[in-house]
């Protein structure tokens, strides 16, 4: 595939996501707060107003439990509506919308939900208890859906793009901290993630790191300074979290035989929880050492510098427990 | 209402149609409620006795195309949409052959074909929806309308007020009613609102509302059609508040000892079935002969639907396992 001759930023990709997908398919359309005239609070859905009219670029009223319901009522009506969460905190107010009627409806009584939910989520930006959430364990349990993290550019263009065609409720996690700081280059022509599979952003033999989102960039970073001291990491980006691709997670850690999980969401009931609990079950004989899960602290995210940055993984926090497991 | 304007507002074979529905739900909901007190149905059974005419009334004042989001007492909107007593007691028993395949049970069935949207338990949870499906049919230009309720329970949820709102800014195609039924489980009204009309909760959003006689099968299908038409013609949303009377404990399990019994003896005279007799033989369109006769059909038919739904399977165990997923969105 050709490339584009620039760089493409995250929050980039996602906007001409939305703008090619509109453009291929009248049946999609955007819903959220303020994303008409004023293009969304991350500008993502700039000049889209203007390009599909106001029946396209819905501006809703402040009531994220009703206009998701809407967007279930328009997506089993035909159309493939794209919600925005201003914040993927504010998710909460749809929490039942989401878990009890997107998710169950298809299973209940085969009507399907084609419909995606962006939140914009994640912590490294001071945005205190409200605005640095990550829900994704709140919907990791929730049968019916399906959840992606995406942390490259490339990922996040194409991930969104399949999710707007899939006819699953699709949860987009896109992270906030990475919507300017990382760019690339894309392919000119259409291309899709495919939802489910995962993908190993690093080759390595020693140890598997399986993470998504931002905490991918961490990981590639210990990667990088762990190298000199001779440990070679892998590092598996999950992409996908539900479905969640088993098979790469498997076929790593059966490689190296050691495995760390991280995450940015809270550790208790996590992703990582998920995931140690099945190589407990399906790669016991092949583990050289335990299991380890780097995530923040069973607390809400802190507002102050130093509260944040102590929240947070470092990546000083997976040279630390990559060095332990190099001894086993 | 006067006879007079009903006889030229309504087709005579209208209101016989309606008349036949009120039966055949009272006959599919009676046999339930023995199945449920013989212990052969498993789970709630909640029934729409002494409100049937909401149900009959708005789902006879809709055209086809259009769709409903149900509520749990509206029996009536299924049979009127083509779900057969089979289908409906297949249903009650967990058959696979119910509309939710054992999925989900009592009046928790849908099928977009037919037009009509599962019930979600969460109360007030499908009004959004049905405000999202009515914003499909104003993006595509289409004239079709949505109809969807709650009771005066469910009208305290924030979603009630959330789709409300947001219908009315849209000026969308759609219909919502209440049916105040004076309780919701064992509340009263003025433990649930400080207001004694529900309909009061619609001005909030600039949203014309009216109070209906919800036992009264023609006074609800002619607000019901007046609601459709101008919704329509683009004129936006409007709100019914049906008045009626829970005349069943909450469930078929709750003898509603909470209820007092002269309340209930007032409104037993204002039985919708009773009610549409009377407005038959007022209006010269049927008599006592002729309701018996209904009536004897419908059971029938009921009881042929017992035996469909009895004798066919229950669903296999791994079964639980289809159709978390859907593979294609293409049918809708
Ligand atoms: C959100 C929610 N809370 C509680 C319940 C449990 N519940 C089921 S029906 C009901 C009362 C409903 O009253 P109302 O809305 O007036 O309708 P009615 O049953 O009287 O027709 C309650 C409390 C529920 N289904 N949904």
């Amino acid at each position: 595939m050709a490339q584009s001759t620039e760089e493409v930023s995250y929050l980039e990709a996602i906007s001409q996501a939305l703008d090619e997908e509109m453009a291929r398919d009248e049946r999609v359309f955007l819903m959220g707060e303020d994303i008409g005239m004023y293009g969304g609070a991350f500008k993502i859905t700039e000049g889209f107003l203007q390009k599909y009219g106001e029946w396209r670029v819905l501006d809703t009223p402040l009531a994220e439990s009703g206009f998701v319901g809407a967007a279930i009522g328009a997506a089993m009506m035909g159309l493939r509506p794209v919600v925005e969460m201003q914040f993927a905190d504010f998710i909460s107010c749809a929490f039942d919308q989401i878990t009890e009627v997107a998710a169950k409806n298809h299973y209940r009584w085969g009507a399907a939900v084609p419909m995606v939910i962006r939140a914009p989520f994640g912590g490294g930006v001071h945005g205190g208890p409200f605005h640095s959430e990550c829900p994704e364990g709140w919907f990791f349990h929730s049968p019916g859906l399906k959840l992606v993290a995406p942390s490259t550019p490339y990922d996040a263009k194409g991930l969104l793009k399949a999710a707007i065609r899939d006819p699953n409720p699709v949860i987009y996690f896109e992270h906030k901290f990475l919507y300017r700081r990382i760019k690339s280059t894309l392919p000119q022509e259409d291309f899709v993630v495919p939802l489910g599979k995962a993908d190993v952003k690093r080759i390595g033999n020693d140890i598997s790191v399986i993470t998504y989102g931002a905490m991918v960039h961490l990981a590639l970073e210990a990667a990088q300074s762990l190298a000199h001291e001779g440990i070679d990491l892998e590092v598996v980006d999950l992409r996908t979290l539900m479905p969640l691709d088993k098979e790469t997670i498997y076929a790593s850690v059966r490689k190296t035989s050691k495995a760390i999980l991280l995450h940015e969401d809270n550790k208790t009931g996590g992703v990582g929880a998920e995931i140690a609990a099945l190589l407990a079950e399906e790669c016991f004989d092949c583990l050289d050492g335990p299991v380890i899960r780097i995530a923040p602290p069973d607390t809400p995210v802190p507002f102050s510098t130093p509260l944040e940055e102590f929240f947070l993984p470092k990546t000083s926090d997976i040279i630390a427990a990559a060095r332990k497991l190099a001894t086993y | 209402m006067d006879v007079a304007v009903i006889a030229k507002e309504i087709k005579r074979e209208d209101l016989l149609r309606m008349y036949d529905y009120l039966r055949l739900t009272r006959a599919v909901e009676d046999r339930i409620t023995a199945l449920y007190r013989q212990g052969r149905i498993v789970g709630g059974v909640y029934t729409s006795y002494g409100m049937e005419a909401i149900a009959v009334g708005y789902a006879s004042a809709l055209e086809r195309d259009d769709v409903i989001a149900p509520f749990h007492r509206d029996m009536g909107a299924f049979l009127i949409r083509g779900f057969t007593p089979g289908e409906v007691l297949a249903q009650y028993l967990g058959k696979r052959v119910g509309p939710s395949k054992g999925k989900d049970g009592n009046v928790h069935m849908g099928d977009l074909r037919r037009g009509v949207f599962g019930f979600v338990s969460h109360l007030a949870d499908n009004l959004p929806v049905a405000a999202g499906a009515a914003l499909a049919f104003k993006m595509r230009g289409e004239s079709r309308v949505v109809f969807t309720g709650t009771g005066d329970g469910g009208s305290s949820r924030g979603d009630f007020h959330e789709a409300m709102n947001f219908a009315a800014v849209r000026r969308l195609p759609v219909v919502f009613f209440c049916n105040n039924n004076q309780y919701a489980y064992s509340t009263p009204l003025r433990l649930q609102m400080a207001i004694p009309n529900v309909v009061d909760r619609a001005k909030a959003y600039g949203m014309p509302g009216e109070i209906v006689d919800g036992n009264d099968v023609a006074e609800v299908y002619l607000a019901a059609k007046h609601a459709i038409a101008k919704a329509r013609a683009g004129e936006g949303p409007s709100f019914l508040e049906f008045k009626t009377m829970r005349m069943h404990g909450h469930s078929e399990h709750d003898p509603a000892k909470y209820v007092p019994r002269e309340l209930l003896e007032e409104w037993k005279k204002k039985d919708p079935i009773l009610k549409a007799e009377q407005l038959l033989k007022q209006l010269g369109y049927g008599e006592e002969a002729y309701f018996h006769e209904v009536a004897d059909r419908v059971k029938k038919e009921v009881e042929a639907g017992v035996e469909f739904a009895e004798q066919s399977p229950l669903p296999e165990g791994p079964e639980v396992l289809e159709g978390v997923f859907a593979m294609s969105a293409d049918s809708h």
